[in-house]
């Protein structure tokens, strides 16, 4: 009996240690947004949502984020396929360079931007000179978000493609499929849990992107202010329940994305 | 593949082109001022120490995580994810609240007389919180995936627990431990925005390199702002590469074994 009691009790201590660990340094944070949010009550939250500022960062946070969905879905399907089902090369630099955003502080990452796009750099300058202001502007905060989030999806998609291997893809060219067939008949269906994946994490992280955007935005008030940056705005002020509202709604939404993703993970599929 | 080269190349060398012109002199001198200094150091020492702390909380939790399934700990399993998933405007906030001291946790301690928030604990907490999702979920497959005929053998050879753990278990992990500690380290390094509210930046105490760079850009020091990132950025890109390298030796290690 002792034999089976030492190892059910050496368990039940783990487990036990594991859930304080993780209540107390995760669930417990959660749970205070919430509470921070609704100190003063509800309608008091809810005003939050009324003030124009609010809408207009939301509106610019989904705007970014969609185009940035957009962008960085395209490029990651586009990676997948020519970085697993062709050699070319300098393939492993290209490789390297794709995960180079998730190394790089997303404030040197504003900051490179802001030197790239600010109206006294050439390139900022030449977009300035036809119209396009980016620095300081709503697309300043797109590129950012892009450049933040630029690995997620490609990530996925070149696991994936390459895990699969390029048979089915030669077996479809030899029977006389095109390329395009090859690619929307073969590649794609097999890859597309994949790249919802890598979409969903892509999406959680664009609505979020504090460091990149703070740098290259400014943070004007109704034109260039995101949530993220509201939130900060807020706080700064002392409006604790305006800024812990927001962010418990931005919380929410990013935890729904990735319950989402875990549920379909094709990496944490057993088998 | 141009959109690679366009999207993360030209703003890069954007950063590096903007120090033309400037002398050595002057980058070194803002580049490795006394500020700026103590910023590196305190950025890497408490990313380094945070992302130990995650190794040895993020092995424990995959573990038991792996370990002991049940219904409960598919709750716990998802809580893991919570850190990854917070934008980090959100951590931010919510830490420094937490910890601060008019917060639930931040009270108590000061009443005991620990001060979390406005010190570098609290910027090592911060961190650590970040990087233990990636530890536990780089360890946890590892961890699943273990032939347990290894512990099994050597058990029956006389070994006890503690061997099996040393010379068996802890070796086979150590690629992922490895892994896991350079995934936390390079999200950690450059955190900006879940640090910046707990850190309470005061310049030379508190002030993480993400900061300095910040403050340089408000006083329009585009140049220095620009030298202090490709400074951090290298001693970075140096550290990952080391850890990569050291993890290429384990893996040949065990191989040849």
């Amino acid at each position: 009996m002792n034999a089976a009691a030492g190892p059910r009790l050496a368990g039940g201590l783990a487990v036990a240690g594991v859930a304080v660990l993780l209540g107390f340094f995760v669930f417990v944070p959660l749970c205070s947004i919430a509470f921070e949010a609704l100190r003063a009550g509800w309608p008091a939250a809810a005003a939050t949502f009324a003030d124009p500022y609010a809408r207009d960062a939301i509106g610019l946070t989904l705007l970014a984020a969609s185009v940035t969905i957009v962008v960085n879905g395209a490029f990651g399907v586009l990676a997948g396929w020519t970085l697993t089902k062709y050699t070319f090369p300098g393939k492993s630099l290209l490789l390297a360079a794709i995960d180079l955003p998730l190394t790089i502080s997303p404030v040197v990452a504003g900051l490179a931007l802001l030197l790239c796009f600010g109206e006294r750099a050439p390139l900022g300058g030449w977009f300035a000179a036809h119209g396009l202001k980016i620095a300081f502007a709503p697309p300043g905060i797109i590129l950012a978000t892009i450049f933040v989030t630029f690995p997620y999806v490609a990530r996925e998609t070149v696991a994936l493609m390459g895990e699969s291997g390029t048979e089915l893809e030669e077996a479809a060219l030899g029977l006389g499929a095109t390329v395009w067939q090859t690619f929307c008949r073969v590649t794609f269906p097999r890859a597309r849990w994949a790249i919802l994946n890598g979409l969903l994490l892509c999406n959680a992280r664009a609505l979020g992107e504090f460091g990149a955007v703070s740098v290259i935005s400014g943070s004007i008030r109704g034109l260039t202010d995101t949530v993220s940056l509201h939130i900060d705005i807020l706080y700064n002020e002392d409006n604790l329940v305006g800024a812990f509202t927001l962010a418990g709604a931005l919380a929410l939404t990013a935890i729904a994305l990735t319950l989402v993703r875990d549920a379909i993970d094709p990496h944490r599929q057993p088998g | 593949m141009s959109i690679v080269g366009i999207v993360v190349f030209v703003p890069l060398a954007a950063l590096v082109l903007s120090l033309n012109g400037i002398t050595p002199a002057s980058f070194a001198s803002t580049a490795f001022s006394a500020g700026a200094l103590a910023a590196y150091r305190l950025s890497f020492g408490c990313a380094i120490l945070a992302s130990a702390i995650d190794v040895a909380a993020g092995l424990a939790i995959a573990a038991t995580i792996v370990r002991y399934p049940s219904g409960g700990m598919r709750v716990l399993d998802a809580l893991v994810d919570v850190p990854f998933a917070l934008p980090p405007a959100v951590t931010g906030i919510t830490l420094a609240t937490l910890y601060g001291p008019h917060g639930w946790i931040g009270s108590w301690l000061i009443a005991h007389g620990f001060a979390i928030a406005y010190t570098p604990a609290g910027i090592v907490l911060a961190l650590a919180f970040v990087g233990m999702p990636f530890v536990v979920r780089t360890v946890q497959p590892v961890i699943a995936a273990l032939p347990r005929e290894f512990g099994h053998a050597a058990a029956s050879l006389g070994a006890t627990r503690f061997t099996v753990l040393r010379r068996i278990t802890l070796p086979l992990i150590a690629p992922a431990l490895l892994t896991g500690f350079a995934l936390a380290l390079a999200r950690t390094l450059g955190e900006y925005g879940s640090v910046i509210f707990i850190a309470g930046n005061m310049p030379g105490k508190t002030e993480v390199i993400p900061l300095i760079i910040v403050s340089r850009l408000e006083q329009y020091d585009f140049a220095g702002a620009a030298a202090i990132a490709l400074v951090s950025l290298l001693v970075s890109f140096a550290m990952l590469l080391a850890i990569n390298a050291l993890q290429r030796r384990l893996l040949d290690a065990r191989s040849a074994a």
